[in-house]
Parts: C-alpha cells; sequence; structure tokens
C-alpha cells in the first residue's frame, strides 16, 4: 500500500501519456485535459509546504531567543504584510478583505511592494555577480593547458566582437565570432542537447517502470 | 515625479544600495535587505498561487461564488479529486501520515515522466540528429568564404565535432587509439563551446550592473535634483542626501573599527 | 615577492572598485557605438514586421526581476514594434515574479504608445491601447510544462480567467482564439529551463513559429535549435536587445548598455591579461629556483 501504489500510479499514468500523445483520440484528449489542470492544482498545494516551512524555519528562530531573530521579525511581518496588502483592496469606495475576486492584484501596496522592494533587490543581488566574475577573470581564468587555452581563446574573440575600436581587425573578429557560435560551439552544445534528450528520456523510463524510486523518499 | 513615487523610487535606491555594501562585507544593512525581500516575495507568491491558480482553477469550480462555501452548491465537485489530492501532500508534517503524500506525488512524477518521453526524444534527440545530417549541402564547398556557417564545410565540421563530443562522453569503451583521437577531438569542441558561453556570460553579468546603475541615475539621481519637475522641492535633495551620508557614515565607522583592529591584532 | 605575485595577492575588493569605476565612468560620459546586426535577431524582427494588423502574437514575459537587465529591453522593444504594427498581444507569465514585470511593461508601453512617433521616417500616430482588445495578460501559473501543454488545448484550460480577473471569452481579442493555431508565433523571453520547454513541449508539440530571446548565459546554447528550424530566431542577451532596437529604429536601455559594455569587456580582458601573465611569471620563477 505504502510503496505499491504510488509505482503503480506512476507506471499507469506514465503509460497513459506516451500513449495519449500518439493515439490524440478524442476521448483520451479529454482525459488529458482534466490530468494537466489537475495536476497543476496538486502541485499548488506542495508550493504552500515551501511557503510554510520558510515561515516554520523564521517562527523557530524567533521562539528559540537565535541571535539573529531580527531579521525574521523583519521577514514575517513583510510575510505578512505583503499577503495582506494582497486581499486588502478598495472597491466601491469602501476597504475590504477580497478572497474571490482579483482586485488585490492590483492594489496599491501590493504592487508597489513589487516595485520597489522586490524588484530592485532581487536585480541588485543578481548584480553582484558581475563583481564576482571580474575577480574571477582575475584569478582563475589561467591558459594552463591547451583546453584551457581553447576555452579562453574562443571566450575572448566572443567579448571583442562588439568592440568598434578594433578598425580594421573588427569584422574579422566579428565574423570569426558568429562562425565560432554557429559551428564549434553547435556542435559542442548539440551533443550536450543530444545527451540531455538521451538521459532525460532514460530516466523517465526508469521512473514509469518502477526502477528509480527515490522519489519516495525513505520508509 | 511626484514626491511620493519619490519616496518609494528612494526606498528602491536605498534597497540597492544596501545590497551593493555587501561587495564591502557582510554587513546590517544588507541582511535586512536580503530579510525584507525573501519575506516580501514569498508574500507576493502566495497572493499570486491563491488569486491566479488556487481560486480560478479549483475554488471558484466548487462554490457558487463566495470562497468560504466550498462544494456546497459547486457545477463540478469532482474537482474535489485534486483538492483531496494536493492536501495529501500536506501529510508530509506528519510522521505517521507522510506516505499518503506520494500518491499526489506519483501522480505528477507519473504524468511528467510520460510527457517526456516523446517529446524529448523527438525534440532534442530526433530533430537533432536530423538537422545534423541533413544541413550538409555539398553545392558549394566552403560557401560564401571561411567564415560562412552555412557552407558545407562548416557542417561537416559541425557533424564530426557533435559526433565526437558525443564520443567523449561515451565511458563504455577506453580511449583509445582512432576512438581516443575522436574524444580528443570532441573535449576541444566542448572547450569551444563552453569558451563561447563564457564570452556571453561575461556581457550577461555586466548587463545586470549597468542596469541598476541606470536606475539609480535616471530614476533617483536626476529626480533628486531635476529643478524642471513641477512637484520639486527641498525634500528631494535631502531624503538622496540623507541616504547617501548614512551610507558613507557606515563605511566610514567600519573603515575605522578595520583599521583599529590592524593597529592590536592581539585585541 | 615580484610585482605580479604581488597583483596576485591584492585585496578582490579593489578588482571590484576598478570594475565598478569604468562602468559608471563610461556610463557618464555620453557618446555611441555601432551596433553590428545578426542574422539570428533579424530574422525576428522580420518575421514580425511581415504579420498583418490584428494578427496575435504570444509574448512569453517568462523571467523574474533579477533577469530584467537584460530581457526587458527586448520585451519593450518587440511590444512597441508590434502595437505600432497593430498586432495585439497575449501576455502571459510562466516565471514566478514575471507578472509584476509584466505589469511594469504593460504600464510603461501603453504611456509611450499615446505618444506619436517616427520609426525609419514613418510616422506612427499616438492611440491609447485597450485591455482586452489590444493585449490581454493572461497571468501566473506555475508548472510551466504543464501550462504550455494546457493553452496548447486551450488558453482557457490554464487560464478560465485573466490575471484582472475578467473570463477569457469576455474579451474581445480572444473572440475565436483557442490555443496556438490562432496566433501567428510565440516570442519567449525567459532566461531558464522555461526556454526549453517552450522548444520541447510547446513548439515540439504544436508546431508554432517559436524565436526565443534570452539571457547571455544561455544564449549560446540555443544555437543548436536555430541550426535544426525549430526556432526562427534567437536574441542573447543585452547585445540581442540592442539589436532589435536598432532594427526597430528605438533605440533604449539596451543600446545605451552596450556602450557601456565596451569597456567593462576591456577592463574583464585586461584582468585576464594580467592574470595570466602574473601566472606565468610566478611559474617560471618557481620553475627556475627549483632548479
Amino acid at each position: 500500500m505504502k510503496r505499491q501504489i504510488p509505482i503503480l500510479l506512476v507506471l499507469v499514468f506514465g503509460l497513459f501519456m506516451v500513449f495519449q500523445y500518439f493515439v490524440p483520440h478524442e476521448s483520451s484528449e479529454w482525459i488529458y485535459e482534466y490530468l494537466l489542470d489537475w495536476i497543476t492544482i496538486i502541485g499548488v498545494f506542495a508550493l504552500v509546504l515551501g511557503i510554510w516551512s520558510l515561515f516554520r524555519v523564521n517562527y523557530d528562530k524567533l521562539r528559540q531567543h537565535k541571535p539573529d531573530r531580527g531579521y525574521s521579525v523583519v521577514l514575517l511581518i513583510s510575510l505578512f504584510a505583503t499577503i495582506c496588502f494582497g486581499f486588502l483592496a478598495k472597491v466601491d469606495g469602501s476597504w475590504g478583505l477580497h478572497f474571490s475576486t482579483t482586485e488585490g492584484l492590483q492594489s496599491y501596496m501590493y504592487r508597489h511592494a513589487y516595485e520597489y522592494v522586490i524588484r530592485p533587490i532581487q536585480s541588485t543581488i543578481f548584480s553582484l555577480l558581475a563583481f564576482f566574475i571580474a575577480s574571477a577573470a582575475y584569478r582563475a581564468f589561467r591558459a594552463r593547458n591547451v583546453l584551457a587555452t581553447l576555452l579562453l581563446a574562443a571566450a575572448l574573440i566572443l567579448m571583442l566582437r562588439f568592440n568598434p575600436y578594433l578598425g580594421p581587425l573588427g569584422d574579422y573578429v566579428s565574423n570569426a565570432a558568429n562562425w565560432l557560435l554557429n559551428v564549434p560551439n553547435l556542435a559542442a552544445k548539440r551533443a550536450i542537447v543530444i545527451g540531455i534528450g538521451l538521459g532525460m528520456v532514460a530516466t523517465a523510463l526508469k521512473v514509469i517502470l518502477g526502477i528509480e524510486r527515490s522519489y519516495m523518499g525513505k520508509g | 515625479m511626484d514626491f511620493e513615487t519619490y519616496l518609494w523610487t528612494s526606498l528602491a535606491a536605498f534597497l540597492t544600495l544596501a545590497i551593493f555594501s555587501f561587495l564591502y562585507k557582510d554587513n546590517p544593512f544588507y541582511k535586512f535587505a536580503e530579510h525584507l525581500m525573501v519575506g516580501t516575495a514569498t508574500g507576493y507568491f502566495s497572493i499570486l498561487l491563491w488569486h491566479n491558480s488556487l481560486y480560478p482553477n479549483l475554488f471558484a469550480k466548487l462554490s457558487d461564488g463566495h470562497w468560504y462555501k466550498v462544494w456546497l452548491d459547486s457545477s463540478a465537485p469532482w474537482y474535489l479529486i485534486p483538492g483531496f489530492l494536493g492536501a495529501l501532500m500536506w501529510t508530509r508534517f506528519s510522521k505517521k501520515y507522510s506516505w499518503m503524500s506520494r500518491w499526489p506525488m506519483a501522480l505528477y512524477i507519473g504524468i511528467s515522466a510520460g510527457l517526456a518521453v516523446p517529446l524529448e526524444m523527438s525534440n532534442r534527440v530526433n530533430k537533432q540528429l536530423y538537422a545534423m545530417m541533413s544541413n550538409i549541402s555539398w553545392e558549394t564547398f566552403i560557401g560564401s568564404g571561411l567564415f560562412d556557417p552555412t557552407s558545407a564545410l562548416s557542417q561537416l565540421i559541425v557533424l564530426v565535432g557533435a559526433l565526437a563530443a558525443l564520443s567523449y562522453f561515451f565511458f563504455s569503451k577506453a580511449h583509445t587509439g582512432a576512438f581516443g583521437v575522436l574524444a580528443k577531438f570532441g573535449i576541444w569542441i566542448l572547450m569551444i563551446g563552453f569558451g563561447a558561453s563564457f564570452g556571453y556570460t561575461v556581457m550577461a553579468r555586466i548587463s545586470l550592473f549597468i542596469e541598476r546603475v541606470q536606475f539609480l541615475n535616471r530614476s533617483w539621481l536626476k529626480t533628486a535634483f531635476d529643478d524642471a519637475n513641477p512637484n520639486h522641492s527641498i525634500w528631494f535633495p535631502l531624503i538622496f542626501w540623507l541616504i547617501v551620508v548614512m551610507l558613507i557614515a557606515y563605511i566610514a565607522w567600519e573603515i575605522v573599527q578595520h583599521l583599529k583592529r590592524r593597529e592590536s591584532p592581539a585585541a | 615577492m615580484t610585482i605580479f605575485e604581488k597583483m596576485m595577492a591584492i585585496d578582490r575588493r579593489w578588482v571590484f572598485l576598478l570594475l565598478a569605476v569604468v562602468v559608471v565612468g563610461t556610463y557618464a560620459v555620453s557618446f555611441q557605438i555601432p551596433i553590428r546586426i545578426n542574422s539570428e535577431v533579424r530574422s525576428i524582427y522580420e518575421f514580425v514586421g511581415k504579420l498583418q494588423p490584428g494578427q496575435i502574437v504570444y509574448l512569453g514575459i517568462d523571467y523574474d526581476p533579477s533577469m530584467q537587465a537584460e530581457l526587458h529591453p527586448m520585451a519593450y522593444a518587440i511590444m512597441e514594434h508590434c502595437f505600432r504594427k497593430d498586432l495585439r498581444i497575449i501576455f502571459c507569465t510562466l516565471s514566478q515574479y514575471g507578472s509584476g514585470m509584466v505589469d511594469a511593461a504593460i504600464h510603461d508601453i501603453t504611456d509611450s504608445m499615446k505618444l506619436d512617433q517616427t520609426y525609419h521616417g514613418v510616422a506612427y500616430k499616438g492611440r491609447e491601447l485597450v485591455n482586452g482588445v489590444d493585449y490581454v495578460f493572461l497571468g501566473y501559473k506555475p508548472y510551466f510544462i504543464l501550462q504550455i501543454l494546457g493553452m496548447g488545448q486551450n488558453f482557457r484550460l490554464p487560464f478560465p480567467i485573466d490575471y484582472y480577473g475578467r473570463p477569457l471569452d469576455s474579451l474581445p481579442i480572444m473572440n475565436g482564439v483557442i490555443n496556438y493555431k490562432q496566433v501567428a508565433c510565440v516570442i519567449d523571453l525567459s532566461g531558464g529551463n522555461i526556454t526549453d520547454a517552450w522548444v520541447s513541449y510547446g513548439q515540439g508539440r504544436f508546431n508554432f513559429p517559436l524565436a526565443l530571446g534570452t539571457t547571455g548565459v544561455m544564449a549560446a546554447d540555443y544555437y543548436p535549435y536555430l541550426n535544426s528550424g525549430q526556432i526562427f530566431g534567437l536574441m542573447g542577451g543585452l547585445l540581442g536587445a540592442a539589436q532589435y532596437e536598432q532594427l526597430a529604429d528605438n533605440p533604449g536601455p539596451a543600446t545605451d548598455g552596450m556602450r557601456i559594455q565596451v569597456f567593462a569587456h576591456i577592463v574583464i580582458i585586461a584582468f585576464i591579461v594580467v592574470g595570466n601573465v602574473g601566472y606565468f611569471t610566478s611559474r617560471r620563477r618557481r620553475a627556475t629556483e627549483g632548479r
């Protein structure tokens, strides 16, 4: 019951989906559409798990008087405030909580929380990578052997391809970069794409046939 | 820009600078901004899940329009099944019943795996293999020049290069003799591919920083000192300087602390 | 310790500072650089340019703020190009923080479309874009593979209502639009696995014309699909966005950013060169001493 039913479910639904691809009959389309819809709903419940565990981790930090608990307070307050903003809206002149209509998505605070908090912070956190790649270029990017030199040369040609100060060399570098992307790079990435494709199909088949069961965890 | 929008923009600018302060070292400004983002983003995402997914795709089908009257007079009561299966996911919190969460999980995994088999095979493997062989046209060997990617020579390099790169990953046969040469050529091709990706990555990373500089200048700094703005007042530059001075004071304090530590390493 | 060894040992914060000074310094100086156009970007521009007024383009804004620097300029340039040509757009996001990106883009382009503009010498009169007539924003749903497949059956399956809570059937733009068959092309802007899903599960299953806008990090990975004809165009990173801006005669943040890229790249190349000179000098010294 604990292990057999999941394996059976995977087998039945996995085979159905493969079958449906090759035989898109009206009746199988009907089941297929329902499955796509239902699986999304089931998946959303799984996402709520993640949100809940974030809450638990920070709530526990607070309860156990951990040294950095001040930041957990910031996190929890901002979490609950944003959730409230998403339901709170002014409709027909009066404020209220709206669960079944989407006014909350257009509410002032909900939109501003995104525009002036999430957006600048997320984009800035990622922009730190510009500095780390500069540091990596300085410290780690060495032509130690033939392979590293090939990588370095390809990278340099790509990095120079839009430089307008190369004079007559400019067109040459640009064409070389274009060729590099469309020929050797294409060959390398094609091999990787084919490799990934074969790997995915093999893993999917192993899952469907019950050989790969790690998704069930222990117990 | 009105004063209210400018205040919000100043908040965004402050948070941007707070994150940048991490480049000097980890500090309270950075930690504050980081936690604020995680909390706000999770709240934002939760609301989106409710309004965009859970309500229209499940609860609206189970109710007569009032979310709290779920399933009492619904038009599609069979939607209780995915609702129930979804709720089973939450048995993960219980040690005794967590095995029940495997059912919805199995459904998801089975469907995803079933979808992947024909589509990944067709689109990642078959179509790529087909293109690899069919794109070689022998009309002109070199095409319009040495750097013509559509020439037969270039496409032949693609074919041999891709086969060589694939053979590098083939470990069931020892990389010796002719096969070893092919595998070696394969790793060369792969390295050129990774180099191309690295060249692009440098541009990508720097773009992210440029965008932040554009934001700080266009939306914040220029507005702070824009006398042509009809809503402009003394508060605009004042708030700007307040944030700048605060951050400079913090950095100065950090540097002083750093120097003190260097003078008395024993402490 | 030689000078190169000393240079290798410097605090990495000096490296950070140098990059920041070059980027900010270049940004402060006003100048232009020419942008060379690649065929993979031109093909997207030409495809959109050949569409007839009223045709529908599906624009997938599948990115978060973390990738906005590269993908937002692409979205702006394509949106402006489409709307000036009286095309209609279906927006959708399969990225969890993408709905705010769509919201911001619609807000900004609606404003700019009110102005009279001239592109390539052709005057376009300003007009008011109407939500539900000129465009629709379907909203966000998690699990992108399921949604891409679901929309291939019927847009109403994953999205019974749009982002603003209106049933899709009540919107004039969705009149007679069932699935991808009624859409002229799909242009997906994204920076993650969603791109792969659009190729394998979207174009692969439903066979619609697909073009991609990707971040620079992953752009090189999609050339195989371009070569095999699975996608008809590819915009890679800020350079791709700047090329589209140039083609559409609508220079924006990407074109502005590319001039800074030139000097930032020179600094990075200088870092690589100095780092390598230092490495080889100290290696030779160690080898000599060892002997």
